[in-house]
């Protein structure tokens, strides 16, 4: 009997979201248009990119390269730099979006084993273009190599290209953004939603009604949230989904780590939820208490667009109060370093501490009556 | 002509949502200074036919006058020259008696001087001048309805429209609020009153009764109780809208 | 069934309920009769256990509130005074809901919702936000009965809703009756007193008076005059410009009228008003109401 009621308590909170067309248009778009903003904002069409030359070999093989960057459509050589200073400060104008740099022996060490030196220097504060304009400057660069080394010499390293990124290092752009807005939605779908869905029965009278009845007060609460966790789940994947296959966000961890740690964060967020439930009168204070609560501190607070390490020292701290902080931390692990458990333990040891804090003040608070 | 006393004039009103017909062929007058009841069950068609008659909407046929002017051509004119109140909102909560007063009597155009004026007046009438600056919020339900009217009627309207305006009162705070409201129809305001409370209806000089868009009875409450063989109003409607 | 023994509750420093005391037998259908204010919520809300008292003793069928709210929980139906069902489930979703949720079934108690339900059977794809006032009413009632409650909990069932449906609504609750249910209900409408086998009237947190509709009718001392003529106001002012007259009360097209030490003194009233000027008044000797009562009780609390 008990799962019966249980169960009929989650089909008829299922039934309450699906029939809310309207917001669950904006639950399952917003985070895919969130992130095609992030990439695509920040992205622009690569042409004509301006790049500035260091050639410290002034051979053959340095001209060779050049042309082909340049007949490729996608560079325009706007300058020639006669030293490493002179090229960092156009770089820093934004005179130029990239340097090329040769090394000194550039077209004799083709043919030696260790190879040549090519450097890439782009200007990642636009991360986005910059990682493209890398990327095709490296293509280019490979199929010189390709066609001027025969076939016997294959098999060596006959070029070495380094890319560098400057000012942006760690490229905060639509990679950085992925894990950001996974934790973002997660805590609105979650959080918010059941926050305003359990209050809109105490608004609507109806939770007067639960109350007398023989539902215990897991049974509510786990009624409540049981859609939301397959809700949240599906809109974690469809943004990684989006992120990996349309703008090549790298994924080199495990997905069934990643799964754990989303089911674990989508849990907080839900405990989270409950509790402000226990706290609002109504619907539209828990509202508020989740934007202004959790939303914004997610989006400012989190490292998601500011980096935690340029904000002062109190903000600091405090940042560590912010669950989604090692979401977002765990995530990058997995996805970018392909982290496994033992590195990302103390995020979820975290998680979990919190986790457990929530759940315990939330069923602390949960009132069998009405005050 | 006679229609010169007429302050509401109806004729062959016909209001249509697509198919469906909410006010079917509508025709009453209401006279200066009479107490109106406009009555009906839920869904009868008493909403539309008010918001028409409010300017708020506009009938898809038939004749509709207002104050003198017709609520087609002259929305504005029609707006200016009634009241309204409802058991929904009556004023805000968190404005004190007298900002509520200010900001209704400056929505209806009346001057600082004259809005002072007016306030000290109503509110020693009504008794509660020592109230003047308390939160509406601490003020008892009758007291709000009873402010409310005397609020609605500030800009002395040709016409007030109370829409179930003392459902939920005790018995005696009601009696004073038809009191306000006998004392505004003596004073020459017309009060259009609708309601599904039937013992409201009796306190009226003529009452209408709406069943699915028509009107099936339009007459003083005596005379309908007679007509009909009923001891009260209630029994009068239970007749008219369940035949049977 | 229930004992409510000098129940008082207090929101913050407003007394809310004071010092309340009635019982309410088995099989009863009681009424709570008082306007907005008077306290008939908050006074279900402790017999329901869901809210707990200041000081005082409830008993419903021996429980406590206080410590078997689990046990009460079961045995009572409750209606709150806000429709609170589903308004975007459909009539037959909310009801399977409700019986799923108290562990039964809608074929195991039809009986004694088919009369009710069959109203709005016809409708049971619809959703119920999208009903009329009176089938919500019967929606929320087939509810609140579909576990077999023992005792029935209607917090203002008909407020807000048409004279036709509400005058069905009673009708359901006297059948309702003959299974054997105690119901209690509370309105603002002083003539759904007559609907009830006993009510309480309430007032201010406070019970006035407790018995039959009958009773409290004929608790009504004085004589009553009914007073009518063409305006009004005119004729309220004027009577109460009468020395001999107590109360004066306007009661749709006629005045409730009773003089000082509740005797006759209408051919005096007569004489008065005829120098008034106000020669047509009729003045006949009516019976009390419920509301008339009402009133006095309230002129001497």
């Amino acid at each position: 009997m008990i799962v019966k009621q249980l169960w009929s308590f989650i089909r008829k909170e299922a039934m309450h979201i699906f029939r809310d067309k309207r917001t669950l248009v904006v639950l399952f778009v917003m985070p895919l248009a969130q992130i095609l903003i992030f990439g695509y904002v920040i992205s622009t069409e690569i042409k004509d990119a301006r790049i500035g030359v260091l050639d410290n070999a002034r051979d053959y093989s340095s001209r060779q390269v050049i042309d082909r960057l340049v007949s490729s459509g996608y560079f325009m050589v706007q300058d020639y730099y006669s030293g490493r200073e002179q090229m960092e400060n156009a770089l820093r104008r934004g005179d130029i979006q990239m340097a090329v740099v040769f090394a000194p022996d550039f077209g004799s060490s083709m043919e030696r084993p260790d190879g040549a030196q090519v450097q890439f220097i782009a200007d990642a504060s636009d991360a986005n273009t910059a990682r493209i304009l890398v990327n095709y400057a490296e293509g280019i660069v490979a199929g010189y190599e390709i066609e001027s080394t025969d076939v016997t010499n294959r098999r060596k390293k006959p070029l070495v290209v380094e890319a560098r990124m400057f000012y942006n290092p760690s490229l905060r752009g639509v990679f950085m953004s992925v894990p950001g807005i996974m934790a973002m939605i997660l805590i609105l779908v979650s959080a918010m939603m059941t926050s305003i869905s359990i209050t809109r029965e105490k608004e609507y009278g109806s939770m007067e009604v639960l109350l007398i009845s023989p539902l215990q007060p897991w049974q509510i609460i786990l009624g409540k949230v049981a859609p939301y966790v397959i809700l949240s789940l599906v809109n974690a994947f469809s943004i990684l989904a989006i992120g990996v296959f349309v703008f090549h966000v790298p994924m080199s961890g495990s997905y069934l780590l990643l799964t754990f740690v989303s089911l674990l964060y989508i849990l907080l967020a839900l405990s989270l939820g409950i509790f402000i439930s226990t706290v609002a009168p109504n619907q539209m204070v828990a509202m508020f208490i989740s934007l202004f609560a959790l939303m914004l501190p997610t989006i400012l607070l989190s490292g998601f667009i500011y980096p935690i390490e340029n904000m002062p020292v109190w903000l600091q701290w405090f940042s560590h109060l912010m669950p989604p902080r090692y979401y977002i931390s765990a995530l990058k692990d997995i996805m970018f370093k392909g982290a496994g458990l033992f590195v990302v333990w103390k995020e979820v040891l975290i998680m979990t501490g919190f986790l457990v804090a929530f759940l315990f003040l939330s069923i602390r608070n949960f009132k069998v009556r009405l005050e | 002509m006679e229609a010169s006393t007429h302050v509401i004039n109806v004729r062959d009103l016909v209001k249509k949502f697509g198919d469906f017909t909410a006010n079917d062929q509508l025709n009453f007058h209401v006279e200066k200074g009479e107490i109106f009841g406009f009555l009906g069950a839920n869904g009868a068609g008493k909403t539309t036919a008010i918001k028409i008659l409010c300017g708020l909407s506009l009938p898809t046929s038939g004749l509709v006058e207002v104050a003198g002017y017709n609520v087609k051509t002259h929305p504005e004119k029609v707006k200016k020259s009634i009241g309204y109140m409802s058991q929904k909102f009556s004023l805000y909560d968190d404005l004190t008696v007298f900002e509520n007063i200010r900001l209704f009597g400056t929505i209806y155009g009346l001057s600082t001087p004259e809005i002072k004026k007016r306030s000290d007046e109503m509110l020693s009438r009504l008794g509660i001048t020592k109230q003047r600056n308390r939160l509406l919020s601490t003020l008892s339900l009758g007291w709000k309805q009873k402010l409310a009217f005397s609020v609605a009627v500030l800009h002395r309207p040709k016409i007030v429209f109370l829409d179930e305006p003392t459902s939920g009162v005790d018995p005696i705070t009601r009696r004073q609020f038809w009191e306000l409201i006998y004392q505004s129809a003596n004073e020459g305001i017309t009060v259009f009153v609708t309601t599904h409370y039937l013992d409201e209806a009796e306190y009226c000089n003529r009452v209408t009764i709406m069943v699915d868009g028509k009107i099936t009875a339009l007459d003083t409450p005596s005379a309908l109780k007679a007509q009909l063989e009923c001891d009260t109003m209630n029994d009068v409607f239970l007749k008219l809208t369940r035949p049977n | 069934m229930i004992d409510v023994d000098s129940l008082s509750k207090k929101y913050g420093q407003v007394p809310a309920l004071c010092d309340l005391s009635f019982k309410v037998r088995k099989g009863e259908l009681f009424g709570v009769i008082g306007p907005d204010g008077a306290g008939k919520s908050t006074l279900f809300r402790i017999i329901l256990s869901l809210l707990l008292p200041d000081s005082g003793k409830v008993r419903v069928m021996g429980l406590d509130p206080v410590k078997d709210y689990k046990s009460i929980r079961k045995i009572v139906g409750y209606m709150p005074g806000k429709f609170s069902l589903y308004e975007d489930l459909s009539v037959e979703e909310n009801l399977n809901f409700f019986a799923s949720v108290f562990g039964t079934s809608i074929e195991e108690n039809y009986h004694l919702i088919k009369d009710i339900y069959q109203q709005i059977e016809p409708f049971r794809k619809r959703p119920a936000g999208k009903l009329s006032g009176g089938m919500k009413q019967k929606l929320a009632l087939s509810c609140a009965l579909i576990h077999k409650p023992e005792l029935l909990v209607l917090d203002e069932p008909t407020t807000g809703v048409d004279a036709v449906s509400r005058s069905e609504f009673w009708a359901m609750l006297h059948q309702l009756k003959e299974f054997g249910i105690t119901i209690i209900v509370s309105t603002p409408y002083m003539d759904e007193a007559s609907r009830c086998d006993r009510v309480a009237l309430m007032q201010k947190g406070k019970i006035l008076e407790v018995a039959t509709p009958g009773e409290i009718v004929n608790g009504f001392q004085k004589t009553l005059f009914g007073v009518s003529i063409g305006n009004m106001y005119r004729l309220i002012l004027d009577c109460r410009d009468f020395e001999m007259v107590e109360t004066v009360f306007p009661f749709g097209e006629e005045l409730h009228l009773t003089f000082k030490g509740g005797g006759d003194h209408s051919e005096e009233l007569r004489e008065f008003l005829k120098s008034r000027g106000r020669d047509e008044v009729s003045i006949r000797v009516i019976q009390p109401g419920i509301e008339d009562r009402f009133m006095a009780l309230m002129g001497t609390s």
